[in-house]
This record gives structure tokens, C-alpha cells and sequence, in this order.
């Protein structure tokens, strides 16, 4: 079992192949003959698609196979251990110990009844490490490396009382505590915000850099790959593409796949048709407030979400809201459609005022407004075919039977680019991308004006997002449809949107077209999003100035004050605590709510960016480390 | 973390055993459905003809279960029983089961008041002793076919409207079902449509549990004598009426015990399998 130590390579894989039997028995491999090195203290990555058997190789470096898998390969080295000639009870013994996993879901890897600390040292007992003092010690040494708030005593705490970025880089001290020999990191930070992800990336990076940890990140995302991996390989159909330094692969990729992934990653604004002026908007709301809950006597919900948002969608225009999770994007649609009733507020469609409940609405006011969600998986009835799902609407709205209504299914498959034979499946036999086309044919049946699209590519890879992207574009030109377009991602809003609204805590911060709102931002909070999206070059991560420390949540709750100003790197104390910001017309058309007024907050912008050219002086040492090699 | 892997182990191998267990389950309850059905072509005797002198026969080759207190063949006793016992527990179960989804899936799909209502109502129900009140029911009303079939029915019924209301519960939050209700459709085409093709196979599952508690409760009534009446019997009333031979080691009394058992066996196999090959496929299609 033990191998010859060689000081150089810390994993070495040869002509990897991880076979997996299908329903009827056959065998296929998802793994097709991968090899790689990684050397001591180095960070490679592995990038691809969903099912490009990315995680199946990194599970594979501990011993583990999926049901019905079998692992073949001529050298599958960790240190200074041979993975397949251990046998079960020494593998549970090396996972753990000589290699750690860090997943996508940090909560499922937490018990939610434990509190912290003892969770991330249970490792260095079940292994017999270290005496309970030493692993505590070594725990709190970890949670300060990886700037954790309140280092000694978050550990008391319960997983719920983090946040899901802490609760990541908890579980990254739980893995590091036993100084494994490879750190694997699943998509670690896919599903974060951007802002936390940036966050996640930066004390991930540090503790990797300071502690020579030697690790294998595994991502579908490119620019964040690019951040912290040293090299990287390309997978696609469980083989290995290409494998470069990260630079030279970011600067001149080799393969085609390569080239499509970086493509994707940067996605292009797909033109937009010119939209007629039409005298009413399409959309017209005022005043909104909505929220979950008992109604109180003030007529305000229990749980208040959205504050007082106007917005108004041209005809035929795309309208993006974008904000970080739980700040009430998908309460909006939901309200648009008549799912939840707002307790104030006015909504118009082309000047006709919608009733609060979809019930109450007219069948015409539904059929123009469809809404199509995020995942694809939940969206479509597992127990009809795809003909009788786009069906219903032909039937509902429309009163299609027989002939015409196969025939109109046949062509609403068409302008979605699926083949028809597809008609007669289940959506369990779909793929997500052909899902969400269903999902979006579904919508299309109806002939609606506007189509709210609630993270439609959030849950797909990125060539597939790109895909129903270019899917949108088109139908947008062919049918002159409007969308409200919400996605917690620029890029997508980017290449999609004219019209941009940026939502904080349920309340409008800034709203302006597309290019002068997301190339030229002015709320400190557009120009955090904007500046914490991963660019696609190596060294952004140390470029970005970091986000001042919180100024204690306490600061900005309860009070009317501006939401973000605990966040706020501009914030006014008292102004800004206590009073709701105005709002302000920017000279360039866009409109945000602050107590700063345009001069004074790009003013303040280009003051911090030329300061974020040199390295700040909290992590001198590591910044020189990394820019001078 | 790598913890998952085991537990994914050790449930692939219970699924694979669930499947022998379904099959073997599945050819028991098959097997005491092609007898009840057949009755009168397998029984080698009338159902209520005395062919005796002995009672309490031993087996033989001629009585292949021995005889019973009257004389009469066991074997055909037990065939004709299969009729009452296995027709009454699935009219009741398909009675309870039927009401229960509909008005768990109504309740789950309107919400509101009709839901608080059909809640607390079953929860009443579902709090008095089910003996007790088949009891009071066969007192007040006397013991016919459909006064058991009722009484069976009614006490089952809170208990499938609890599982398919939590089931439609869930179903009802899912995005298709909220697409459907942005759409404008009425609450009987969202429960017809879209929640009660989902409910299927555990529904499935829950009506075979119920078959077998209600296989039992009818067969304690019979044993107390206020199930079936004679000359007509079920499995219940053979034992009841050959208790005496139970001191002589009659098969007259051990073999409608042994029917009655091995039915539930049967039917609870059989759910197992159900359950594992659901399993299965949710499995697959992640
Ligand atoms: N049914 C509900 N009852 C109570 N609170 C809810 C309910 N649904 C959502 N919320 C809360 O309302 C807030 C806004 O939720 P919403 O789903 O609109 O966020 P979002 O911007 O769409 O987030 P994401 O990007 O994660 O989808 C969150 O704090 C959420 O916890
Ligand atoms: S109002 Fe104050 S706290 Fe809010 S964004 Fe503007 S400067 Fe920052
Ligand atoms: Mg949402």
C-alpha cells in the first residue's frame, strides 16, 4: 500500500477509466483513459460540463465509485498511497484523513442539531490526531485564516446561524483541520451569490498560498477557476480535452471546446430588435409592496419583501432584474402573475389595472402574461407527455382540439428547435436543456405579450444557458415578445436585457438601461455586483478591493435608513442610518436611490480604483507572493 | 462528505432484496386472488355441505385441511372464505382509499377554510377507537355486508386523507402546479390534471396497507361473531367457530389463521417491492 514517497508529485493519475452499467446492463465508460499530476502545494483544476465526469474523478481520487462503477487504472497515487489497492475499512481511514471533499452544499455536510466547533474537529478524533485543546487551538487558527467573523466564537454557534458563504469556509477548516494530502473542492462556491462568492474565493486562496495545500477544484465556471488553479484541464465526455498552465490556456486555448467554453463564459449581447415607442408602456407598476405572512392591521404582510418598486417595460422590450438571493426578485414575478397579492400598489397591463389574485383576472389578462421558472426538473409535470403539457394551454386559451391542436404543438416544438418526435416523452426522458424549451414552449402557447423568466438559465450549464439565450433573442425578434428577465447573474442580464433594475432588500437601488447601467454603474451596491463578477483573467480576484467589514447588521436593521448601508463602503453614519435615500435622476437617464449624488459617488469610485491599484496594506504579503513569481 | 457513500451502498443492496420480496409477495396475494375467484371450480366440496361423520378431521387425502366442527370440508371452506374476506377488505379499502385521496388532494388544492374544515373533521374521526365504533355500528345497525364494508371504510378513511393531503401538499407547492394556477385553471382541473397523476404509486403503497389492517379488523369482528353471519364465513368466523379444536390441534382452526396471515405477509411483500422499485427509479432519474 505504501509506495515510494516522491517529493515532487503529490497525486499522480495514469489512464483513469471509471465504468458505469447502464439499465440494460451494458457497460459504458464515464471516464474514458484521464491522466494527470499534480504537484506537492499545487492547485489544479478540472473544468467541464454537467456529466463530463468531473466529480466522478475526483471521487475516484478516494476510493469511492457511484453505484454500479467500477474504477480501472494503471496508477491511482495519493501521496504516498496506492487508492486501489486499499481495502475498505483502510478507505475509510484515507477519506478523511489523507484527502478531504468539499461539496456544493455546505449545509448538507453540517448536522443543523450540533454546534460548530465540534464538527470541525471531529476529524482529528476519529483519526486520533491531536488532545481536544490542540484541535480546538488549531480550528480557531483556521477560521482566522480564513477571515471568518468572529473567529474564537463562531464555533459556538449553530449551522443556521451563519450564513451560507461562512458556513462554506466552515467546512473548509473542518477539512483542513487533519492536513490532508489532497483538498478537493466540488463546485464549491456555484451556489453563492457573487458578492459572497468572491468573498469564499479570497480566504480559500489565502489558506491554499499560506499553507501549501495541494488541491483539485473542480467547476463548470471558468473565470473562477482561473482565480486560484495553477493549471487546468478541460473535460468533456469523461475525456480529457486539454490541460495547460491556466494563463496560457485563458490566452490562447488550443482545442475548440476550449474556445466554446470561453465563449460562453463571456457572453455576448444578443441584438435586440428595435422596440415601436408605443404611448403606454406594456407594464406599467407603482408603489409595490408585497410580502408573506398575516396581514396586520397596517395592511402590511408578516414578512414584508418588496418596498415601494416602480418599473415600467416598453413594448417588446427585455427588462432584467437582477440582486443577490432573498432580495425578492422571484416575489416579484410572483406577483406579476397573480400568484401572490400585493398588500399596495398598482399594476397595469397597457394601462388596464391586473386584480391582486389571478382568479380575478380576466382569461385574456392571463393568457398575455406567462411565466417560466428556474428549474427545469419541477417545472413539467412528470406524469404527462410533452404533447399533452404544451397542449393545455392550446386548450385553456385558445380552445384548439384534434388536427389543429397536434398541429400547433408540432410547430410550438419547432420555434423552440426540438424535434417533434419528442412529443409523446415525459419529461423524465428530457434533457434540462429541452426541458426548459418545453418549459418555454408551454409559455409560447399561450401567445402571451410578456413572458416573466425566473432564472430560466440558472440551473443549466453554461453552453446550454447560452443556448436558450440565443433561443430568447430569436423568439423575441420573431414574436415581438417582452420579458421580464430575473437572474441573479450580469453576465446573463447583460446579454439578454436593454432594460436593467437592480434590487436590494426588495427595494429598487438603481434601474437604467442596460450599457450605461452595467458599464457604468453609481449605487455602491451596482458597483459592488459589478465589480464581484469573476473575470475571465488570471489575477482579478487580487485586483478587486475588498469589501470593508460589515458594519454590524444592527447598524442599517429596524431603522428606515438605506438597507445597504451596513455594506455601504460610502455610507454617510448618520444620514444614511436613519433616513430613507431620495431618488435621484442621473444625468446619464438612470435612476438610483442614495444619499449621495451622482458626482460625489463617481467621484468616490474613481478615488477607491486608484487605490485597489496598489496592493492594500492587509495582505501585503500575500499580494507580493502572487504578483511576483 | 465521503460519509454518503456507504449508506448509498447499503441501500442499493435493500432494494435488491425488496425485489425478490415484491415477486414472492405478488405470486401469494396472486395466488389467494385466483382462489377467491375460482372458488367454485377448486373446491372439491359445497361451501356449506356437511361430507363427514368426523369432526375435526385430521388432513387426508380426501378432506386435504381435515374437516370442521360440523363435519364440513375445510378446504373448500377456506377457498369460499377467500371470497368474503379478500371482497369485503377490497371494497372497503378501495372505498377508504378512493375518499380519502379525493378529499386530501381537494383539500391540499383549495386550501383555505375547505381545508381547515376536512382537516378537523378527519381529525375527529380518526381519534375514536376503530373496534369500538365498528362495534356501536354493527350494534345499532346489525351486521350486513355493506354496514361492514361502511364501518371498515369510514374508520380507514382519515388515515388515507391524512397521507394524500400531505402528499398533494407537497406536490401543490412544485412549479408546474403554480405554472397551472398562474395560468387561471380551476382547482378540479389542478387536482385531476396535475396533483393526482403524481400520487399514484404511493398512493398505491398506503392502499395496501389499509387492505391488510382492514383484512383484520373484519376478521377480529367475524372472530367475535359480528362479522359475516353464518352460513356464510370468512376467514374470521372459521376460526371463531372451531376454536373448540384448537385443544385437538385441528387444522380446522390453525388453516384459516395460517390464510389470514399469510395474506398480510403477501400484501405488506408486495408493498415493499412497490416502495424499493419506486426508489429505483427516482434513483435513475437523477
Ligand atoms: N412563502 C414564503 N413565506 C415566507 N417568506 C418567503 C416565502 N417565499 C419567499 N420568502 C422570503 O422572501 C424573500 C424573497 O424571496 P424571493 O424568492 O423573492 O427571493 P429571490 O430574489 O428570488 O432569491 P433567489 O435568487 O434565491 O431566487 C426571502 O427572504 C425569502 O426567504
Ligand atoms: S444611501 Fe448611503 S448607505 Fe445607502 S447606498 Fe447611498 S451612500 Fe450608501
Ligand atoms: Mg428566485
Amino acid at each position: 500500500m505504501n509506495l515510494p514517497m516522491d517529493t515532487e508529485t503529490a497525486v499522480e493519475v495514469a489512464d483513469l477509466s471509471v465504468m458505469a452499467a447502464d439499465s440494460a446492463g451494458a457497460r459504458r465508460p464515464i471516464v474514458d483513459g484521464v491522466s494527470f499530476t499534480i504537484a506537492r502545494g499545487e492547485v489544479a483544476a478540472l473544468i467541464g460540463e454537467s456529466g463530463s465526469g468531473k466529480t466522478t474523478i475526483a471521487l475516484s481520487l478516494m476510493g469511492f465509485a457511484r453505484t454500479g462503477c467500477r474504477i480501472a487504472a494503471t496508477r491511482l497515487r495519493v501521496g504516498r498511497t496506492d487508492v486501489l489497492a486499499l481495502k475498505r475499512r483502510e478507505l475509510a481511514a484515507f477519506r478523511g484523513r489523507n484527502v478531504c471533499y468539499i461539496a456544493q452544499s455546505a449545509a448538507a455536510a453540517f448536522n443543523p442539531a450540533r454546534r460548530i466547533l465540534p464538527q470541525v474537529i471531529e476529524g482529528t478524533a476519529i483519526h486520533r490526531l491531536m488532545s481536544r485543546a490542540a484541535a480546538e487551538a488549531k480550528a480557531i487558527a483556521l477560521f482566522h485564516a480564513l477571515a471568518l467573523p468572529d473567529p474564537e466564537g463562531i464555533g459556538a454557534r449553530f449551522p443556521h446561524q451563519v450564513s451560507g458563504g461562512q458556513l462554506q469556509r466552515l467546512l473548509a477548516a473542518m477539512a483542513l483541520i487533519t492536513e490532508p494530502e489532497l483538498l478537493i473542492l466540488d463546485e464549491p462556491t456555484t451556489a453563492l451569490d457573487v458578492t459572497t462568492q468572491i468573498e469564499v474565493l479570497r480566504a480559500f486562496k489565502r489558506v491554499v498560498r499560506e499553507r501549501g495545500v495541494t488541491a483539485l477544484y473542480v467547476s463548470h465556471d471558468l473565470a473562477v477557476v482561473a482565480q486560484i488553479a495553477d493549471r487546468i484541464a478541460v473535460l468533456r465526455d469523461g475525456r480529457m480535452q486539454e490541460a495547460a498552465q491556466t494563463s496560457h490556456l485563458i490566452a490562447a486555448p488550443e482545442h475548440p471546446y476550449t474556445a466554446s467554453l470561453l465563449a460562453a463564459a463571456a457572453p455576448t449581447p444578443r441584438a435586440a430588435p428595435a422596440a415601436a415607442e408605443a404611448p403606454v408602456p406594456l407594464l406599467d407598476i407603482r408603489g409595490l409592496v408585497a410580502g408573506y405572512g398575516a396581514v396586520r392591521s397596517s395592511g402590511l404582510p408578516t414578512v414584508p419583501v418588496l418596498h415601494n418598486v416602480d418599473l415600467s417595460i416598453r413594448q417588446g422590450s427585455a427588462f432584467g432584474v437582477v440582486g443577490e438571493s432573498g432580495c425578492g426578485k422571484s416575489t416579484l414575478a410572483r406577483v406579476i402573475a397573480g400568484l401572490l397579492p400585493p398588500a399596495r400598489g398598482s399594476i397595469r397591463l397597457e394601462g388596464e389595472s391586473l386584480a391582486g389574485r389571478a382568479a380575478a383576472r380576466t382569461r385574456e389578462q392571463l393568457r398575455r402574461i406567462q411565466i417560466v421558472f428556474q428549474m427545469p426538473d419541477v417545472a413539467l409535470n412528470p406524469a404527462r407527455t410533452v404533447a399533452r403539457i404544451i397542449g393545455r394551454p392550446l386548450v385553456f386559451y385558445h380552445g384548439l382540439s384534434g388536427a389543429a391542436l397536434r398541429r400547433r404543438t408540432a410547430e410550438l416544438l419547432e420555434l423552440v428547435h426540438l424535434p417533434t418526435s419528442l412529443a409523446a416523452r415525459y419529461p423524465g426522458e428530457l434533457s434540462g436543456g429541452q426541458k426548459q424549451r418545453v418549459n418555454l414552449a408551454r409559455a409560447l402557447a399561450a401567445e402571451p405579450s410578456l413572458v416573466l423568466c425566473d432564472e430560466v438559465t440558472s440551473a443549466l450549464d453554461t453552453v446550454i444557458g447560452a443556448q436558450i439565450l440565443d433561443l430568447l433573442a430569436e423568439l423575441r425578434e420573431r414574436l415581438g415578445l417582452s420579458y421580464l428577465f430575473i437572474s441573479h447573474d450580469l453576465a446573463t442580464v447583460r446579454a439578454l436585457c436593454d432594460e436593467v433594475m437592480v434590487l436590494y432588500a426588495g427595494r429598487r437601488v438603481e434601474s437604467g438601461r442596460r450599457d450605461t447601467l452595467l458599464r457604468r454603474p453609481v449605487h455602491p451596491y451596482t458597483e459592488l455586483l459589478l465589480s464581484s463578477v469573476p473575470e475571465l483573467r488570471p489575477g482579478w480576484l487580487e485586483m478587486v478591493p475588498p469589501v470593508p467589514a460589515a458594519r454590524g447588521i444592527a447598524a442599517g436593521m429596524g431603522g428606515r435608513g438605506c438597507p445597504f448601508f451596513p455594506r455601504c463602503p460610502h455610507g454617510i453614519p448618520d444620514l444614511c442610518a436613519r433616513e430613507p435615500p431620495p431618488l435621484r435622476m442621473l444625468a446619464k437617464g438612470a435612476e438610483i436611490a442614495c444619499h449621495r449624488s451622482e458626482e460625489d459617488l463617481l467621484a468616490l469610485q474613481s478615488q477607491k480604483s486608484a487605490t485597489a491599484a496598489m496592493p492594500p496594506p492587509a495582505s501585503v504579503s500575500t499580494c507580493r507572493e502572487l504578483q511576483c513569481p | 462528505m465521503s460519509e454518503a457513500a456507504p449508506a448509498l451502498h447499503r441501500r442499493l443492496r435493500r432494494r435488491g432484496r425488496n425485489a425478490g420480496a415484491g415477486l414472492v409477495g405478488a405470486a401469494i396475494v396472486g395466488l389467494w386472488m385466483f382462489a377467491a375467484l375460482a372458488a367454485p371450480l377448486l373446491a372439491p366440496h359445497g361451501e356449506a355441505a356437511i361430507v363427514s361423520n368426523t369432526v375435526f378431521g385430521p388432513m387426508s387425502g380426501r378432506f386435504p385441511l381435515g374437516t370442521d366442527y360440523l363435519g364440513r370440508d375445510v378446504l373448500s371452506l377456506i377457498l369460499y372464505g377467500a371470497r368474503y374476506t379478500i371482497g369485503l377488505a377490497l371494497a372497503a379499502t378501495a372505498l377508504a382509499a378512493g375518499s380519502g385521496v379525493v378529499l386530501g388532494s381537494l383539500a391540499a388544492a383549495s386550501g383555505g377554510t375547505l381545508d381547515a374544515v376536512l382537516s378537523r373533521a378527519m381529525d375527529t374521526l380518526i381519534s375514536l377507537p376503530g373496534l369500538m365504533f365498528a362495534l356501536v355500528m354493527v350494534a345499532a345497525l346489525g351486521s350486513s355486508v355493506p354496514v361492514l364494508i361502511a364501518t371498515a371504510a369510514v374508520i380507514y378513511t382519515p388515515g388515507a386523507f391524512r397521507i394524500a393531503r400531505s402528499l398533494a401538499v407537497d406536490i401543490n407547492a412544485m412549479d408546474f402546479v403554480v405554472v397551472a394556477r398562474a395560468r387561471g385553471e380551476k382547482t378540479h382541473t389542478i387536482m385531476f390534471e396535475e396533483i393526482l397523476p403524481n400520487m399514484v404509486l404511493p398512493v398505491l403503497t398506503d392502499f395496501g396497507l389499509r387492505f391488510v389492517f382492514i383484512v383484520l379488523l373484519l376478521s377480529s369482528l367475524s372472530f367475535l361473531g359480528l362479522g359475516i353471519q353464518p352460513p356464510a364465513a370468512d376467514w374470521g368466523s372459521l376460526v371463531r367457530e372451531n376454536i373448540q379444536g384448537l385443544g385437538y390441534g385441528a387444522p380446522a382452526v390453525i388453516m384459516p389463521a395460517v390464510a389470514i396471515a399469510t395474506l398480510t405477509i403477501g400484501v405488506n411483500l408486495l408493498i415493499d417491492g412497490f416502495a424499493g422499485g419506486r426508489r429505483r427509479e427516482f434513483a435513475d432519474g437523477h
